[in-house]
């Protein structure tokens, strides 16, 4: 009789697994990036001039990277929360706009020119934050997704946490949620800006 | 309107599937005659109901019905036609219903099919069929309806995943559905002799063929998701061992298990607790895998979406169908009483360790696949198992099973004599010696791997014409099944050798090309021509032009494309194939370089005998159908 209860044994050992695996995210990967130094870059942003923005003008400061799109639409339902938290004026926002011209924008057997992309992607750009609110105190233009390819960005929102030293802190794959806001992001944010 | 009647008749089919699962099972106790004949006409009536179901949804999908929430998730109105039926089962909660749909299917057949057996036992197994059809048809009712209406109704739909669009998908998750839910059928049968309280070999006569068409359908299903994988995923695997992959290798590896231990019981009235135990595992597999691919515990390349309740859905149903039955096998297995006496040397104790070989593997399959959320719930970090872990515990145990087929064919039933197996294993044995000797030097490099592989394959093929010769010997008609089983193992063998040469000799090459650049791989040489923008019916595609030379003259033309389609940003690889009897030449666009003048990144593969592991599993499909089409089982009907 024992050895045939065995495999009823070994059964509900994996389905403990699974239910605790259950609630788990899978998608949660802790970043390679964390803890390291934010990586450089500079690039024009959505104001129509030729200032280009870097983390370097950000040091000193606690503050918020948020990679978005006008084509995300897991954007659209991430934006509400971060206008809301930008009012609070907790840290300042930059948000990362992630490859805004598609190759399916370009007309049949066209390339745009990087001048026409970054023309189209500020028009764009500036229409959809005026219709859903702007958050971000600037946006630079990813637009050919090099910047994205040294954050590691997979998927569009991330939001990354660097602190005054320009360390990455904190990385969000997907979209940032009230209850992400208040039980960690804003915890972390208040102990980084103490230390 | 119609969308409504489909719902309607899902949630009838529910009820009579209660009815179905409940009232033969309970008319088995005090044998209430009445109660047990239900068990027919109430499974054609639950079929007839879910393929009405079944049939609205694929109307609206066919008439552009946006205001369909599921429809106008995947598909779309440019979408052809034969994609957009297909889009019936591109979803979760369409596949569900598409699960439901084959199950009924099934217990219709096995109604229609199962005249000659006593009614107690019919009334048996299509009453645990309903149970289970009940289970699955609430979960779709109370947690995935694809019925659901979406107002205001969408302009267009979002399309079928891109990577779905194609004629291989169109039928691979369907023959997979047919395997996994085809396991459900000797499941059933292993319950029914369980709770007959008589474990004797009878159920296990009765499942054989039963198990047989499963696993064909399996093969076939598994066969065809690695050939779609290779040509539409554009970097020329065929196997990743990816979870969802693993949750179909994995009952097809005891379902290869049960049809040979089946054959024991059913022979020699051995193995008969263990034949249970398999017909439990493989159809517990099944659901495990709809577990995991439906409930997004682990990350896959087929990133199905997460929903937790789901999820704790799947899993209950799991424990409640899985866990009982093996209480009921815990209880009933000890009484079975043991077959005739097996011999240590003898057909039976190779199926036996061929058996438990494949067990293992199996074992050593789900463990990988689930290690990933074992350390993540015991909070040890977050890892995932990749391919060398599988290969290296994987290889080790099939090379023991593929070695082990030609002795057990050989031996013979009960006891087989030492002294007369290895006299007449000397031919194969040499036959494998001299062809791994060969190796060396027919082609430049080797490994011992190579060798192993095709001194196997050889050792196969050698040892099935033995038999084959053997047979002709012998007086009488031989049995269609016969061919059947020595088709199939040649269809293993062919997989041994197309596993052995890719791997050993497959060369790849990554190029950055302009108009007019030259690859070459051994004699042969790519040249890439122009690169054209071409337009599809919902897509946009740039097509290359590569020339493939040997030795100078021209044998083919490719046109690999990269396509966008409009509904999606992802850049979708159609790779093109020269296919050959004894090589492929494969060709992928990567992405375009902004340079002047113009480049591409273009993968280039050359990969030996690779058709032959679609070629193999082809055979094994034709083997398990002739095995099937034997006349016992015709017989057995009437």
């Amino acid at each position: 009789m024992k050895k045939f209860l065995i495999p009823l044994a070994l059964f509900f050992g994996l389905v403990g697994f699974l239910a605790v695996g259950l609630n788990r995210d899978p998608h949660e990967i802790p970043s390679p990036l964390i803890g390291k130094l934010a990586p450089e870059f500079a690039l024009y942003t959505l104001a129509k001039d030729e200032q280009k923005f870097s983390p370097k003008d950000m040091q000193g400061k606690v503050w918020m990277l948020n990679v978005w799109a006008t084509w995300c639409v897991a954007c659209r339902e991430e934006h509400p929360v971060l206008v809301a938290f930008a009012k609070d004026n907790q840290v300042p926002i930059v948000g990362l706009s992630y490859k805004e011209v598609q190759p399916q924008d370009e007309p049949a057997g066209k390339k745009f020119s990087p001048e026409a992309k970054l023309q189209l992607a500020r028009e764009r750009s500036a229409i959809w934050l005026a219709r859903h609110g702007n958050p971000y105190v600037l946006s630079a233009l990813d637009l050919d997704g090099r910047v994205g390819i040294d954050y590691g960005v997979y998927g569009v929102p991330e939001t990354y946490l660097i602190d005054k030293s320009g360390v990455i802190r904190y990385k969000r794959v997907g979209v940032v949620t009230p209850e992400l806001l208040s039980q960690t992001i804003l915890p972390l944010i208040q102990k980084l800006n103490a230390s | 309107m119609i969308v409504e009647l489909g719902h309607f008749a899902l949630i009838l089919a529910a009820c009579v599937a209660l009815l179905q699962g409940v009232l033969p099972l309970a008319g088995t106790w005090g044998d209430r005659q009445r109660w047990q004949s239900l068990a027919r006409p109430a499974a054609t009536l639950q079929f007839l109901l879910i393929a009405a179901s079944f049939a609205a949804l694929a109307n609206a999908a066919l008439t552009n019905d946006f205001s369909v929430k599921y429809v106008a998730n995947h598909s779309n109105s440019l979408l052809p036609a034969a994609y957009q039926l297909a889009s019936v089962w591109g979803g979760h909660e369409g596949s569900l219903l598409l699960w439901v749909l084959m199950l009924a299917g099934w217990t219709v057949a096995v109604a229609w099919f199962s005249r000659s057996l006593p009614q107690v036992m019919v009334a048996r197994v299509i009453g645990v069929l309903g149970l289970i059809s009940t289970g699955f048809l609430t979960f779709i009712l109370t947690t995935s309806s694809p019925f659901e209406r979406l107002l205001p109704a969408a302009a267009d739909g979002r399309d079928l995943n891109p990577l779905l669009q194609d004629p291989g998908l169109v039928i691979h998750p369907p023959m997979l559905y047919m395997g996994y839910v085809g396991f459900s059928v000797a499941f059933a049968f292993a319950i029914a002799a369980m709770l007959s309280g008589r474990l004797d070999a009878a159920w296990a006569r009765w499942s054989r063929p039963w198990t047989v068409v499963a696993w064909v359908f399996m093969t076939a299903g598994i066969g065809l998701g690695s050939w779609w994988a290779y040509y539409e995923l554009g970097w020329g695997g065929w196997w990743f061992w990816d979870p969802v992959e693993n949750a179909s290798l994995m009952p097809w590896l005891f379902g290869t298990a049960l049809i040979h231990a089946l054959m024991v019981t059913d022979k020699r009235g051995g193995f008969k607790a263990w034949s249970v135990l398999l017909a439990i595992g493989a159809f517990s597999l099944s659901l495990l895998g709809t577990f995991l691919v439906r409930s997004g515990v682990l990350t896959s390349v087929h990133a199905f979406a997460a929903d937790p309740k789901r999820g704790v859905f799947v899993l209950l149903f799991l424990a409640v169908v899985v866990g009982s039955s093996l209480t009921l096998f815990a209880l009933r297995a000890p009484k079975a009483t043991l077959g005739g006496k097996i011999g240590l040397v003898s057909r039976e104790s190779m199926l036996l360790i061929n058996s438990v070989l494949l067990v293992v593997a199996t074992g050593a399959v789900l463990l990988g696949t689930v290690y990933p959320l074992v350390v993540d719930a015991l909070n040890l970090g977050k890892l995932s198992v990749g391919a060398p872990y599988f290969n290296t515990v994987f290889v080790p145990l099939m090379v023991p099973v593929v070695f082990l087929m030609v002795p057990g064919g050989i031996a013979h039933w009960r006891e087989a004599r030492w002294a007369e197996l290895s006299r007449r294993l000397r031919v194969p044995a040499i036959g494998a010696v001299l062809a791994a000797g060969l190796m060396p030097f027919v082609m430049e490099t080797w490994s011992w791997s190579g060798l192993m592989g095709i001194a196997l394959a050889t050792w196969v093929v050698l040892g099935l014409l033995l038999q084959i010769v053997d047979r002709f010997q012998k007086p009488g008609r031989i049995p269609i099944s016969f061919w059947g089983m020595h088709l199939a193992h040649l269809g293993i063998a062919v997989v041994v050798v197309g596993i052995t040469m890719v791997k050993g000799y497959e060369v790849e090459r990554d190029v950055r090309m302009a108009k007019g650049d030259t690859v070459s791989i051994g004699p042969y040489s790519f040249e890439l021509g122009p690169v054209m923008e071409v337009t599809g019916p919902n897509y946009k595609a740039a097509r290359a032009e590569v020339k493939v030379t040997k030795n100078g003259s021209t044998i083919e033309i490719l046109h690999p494309e990269k396509r966008r389609y409009f509904s999606s940003a992802m850049p979708m690889t159609e790779a093109a194939i020269d296919s050959g009897l004894f090589r492929d030449l494969y060709v992928s666009l990567g992405e375009a370089i902004e340079s002047d003048p113009p480049q591409w990144s273009v993968r280039v593969f050359y990969k030996p005998f690779v058709s032959w592991l679609w070629a193999g599993a082809l055979l094994m499909v034709l083997g398990g159908i002739l095995a099937v089409c034997d006349r016992r089982y015709r017989k057995a009907e009437k």
